[in-house]
């Protein structure tokens, strides 16, 4: 460990605004990158499932 | 000698690659969680500070990782333009279609992380120099495949017109590669080269090789993510997916 405290671990010697907006900003893109596609499949698959049902009340 | 190509033409079918990639994806996924979280740990906890930039040196191992992948990802958009348009392969314009976006994320990635790196290193979030200029038009590059992909709706020619496109603008890589040795700039060098060793200390670069593979893999999870999507999309018609369709749907009632 490289920090005495976990109050010094959030400050990183006044770099803390800059490295944790860097690390938040990379993790939120990482969790869009994720989240799209399995949206995007579900609403597919929701789709899928409403036009199968018309189909078969025809 | 005869080489078998069955395994390339195996390839290009879309069913073989849902089959597959549904194996590959949980290992993928394992492998890109564990890498990161290490990674990540490691670099901002563990690492020992920089001598000279302090703590704030530690934003190297989310920017480093995203700004290669964000490079790799275009060569990688080249190489399957080049397969889809010599060999006709379906997927590869698949590929092609699902990786733009992701590299455009990284890409964007590498830009913010370094402007915010940039202020207290260099005391301004951006300056027009070589590296980070050439960063930009990977970044315009992206932004035009994925407008050509949406804009044309006839499949064949958008997928023939993003692999031009694609092909064409990979001369920028070698670019931005190079940009920190042509041109004076306030980029530090590369810190990875194959030859030679790193010039940092091992608990410094370790924690890097570990999250640059991990972004790797969330690439790779994430490409086949929206791959296996696209396929199920563009081969609604094929029977072998009509069955995939029910088997997921099966799934998602009985839950």
């Amino acid at each position: 460990m490289s920090f005495a405290s976990f109050s010094d671990f959030l400050a990183m010697g006044h770099h803390g605004l800059y490295v944790w907006s860097a690390y938040g900003i990379c993790l939120a893109v990482l969790a869009i990158n994720v989240a799209a596609p399995l949206l995007a499949r579900r609403r597919y698959l929701q789709e899928e499932a409403r036009r199968l049902r018309r189909e078969k009340n025809q | 000698m005869k080489i078998s190509w069955t395994w390339f033409h195996k390839l290009g079918s879309p069913k073989w690659f849902y089959a597959i990639s549904g194996r590959l994806l949980p290992w993928l996924t394992l492998c890109a969680v564990a890498l990161l979280l290490v990674g990540m740990t490691w670099g901002l906890a563990f690492a020992p500070q920089d001598y000279q930039q302090g703590n704030s040196f530690r934003i190297i191992y989310i920017h480093v990782p995203a700004a290669m992948l964000a490079q790799s990802c275009y060569v990688m958009l080249a190489v399957v333009g080049v397969v889809g348009l010599v060999w006709k392969m379906k997927i590869a314009d698949v590929a092609l279609q699902c990786a733009a976006p992701i590299g455009a994320w990284m890409t964007a990635v590498a830009l913010l992380t370094g402007a915010i790196w940039g202020k207290p290193t260099w005391g301004s979030w951006w300056v027009w120099d070589a590296r980070l200029t050439s960063m930009l038009i990977l970044l315009f590059l992206y932004f035009g495949i994925i407008a050509l992909g949406q804009a044309i709706s006839n499949r064949d020619s958008a997928g023939k017109a993003c692999a031009v496109l694609a092909i064409v603008g990979v001369v920028n890589i070698p670019i931005i590669k190079y940009s920190v040795e042509w041109w004076n700039t306030l980029h530090q060098g590369a810190t990875f080269t194959l030859t030679e060793k790193p010039a940092m200390p091992a608990e410094m670069w370790l924690p890097l090789l570990l999250t640059a593979l991990g972004f790797y893999c969330f690439f790779g999870a994430v490409l086949l993510l929206r791959m296996r999507l696209e396929v199920l999309k563009r081969e609604a018609r094929a029977s072998w997916v009509r069955d995939e369709v029910l088997n997921c749907l099966g799934r998602e009632t009985t839950r």
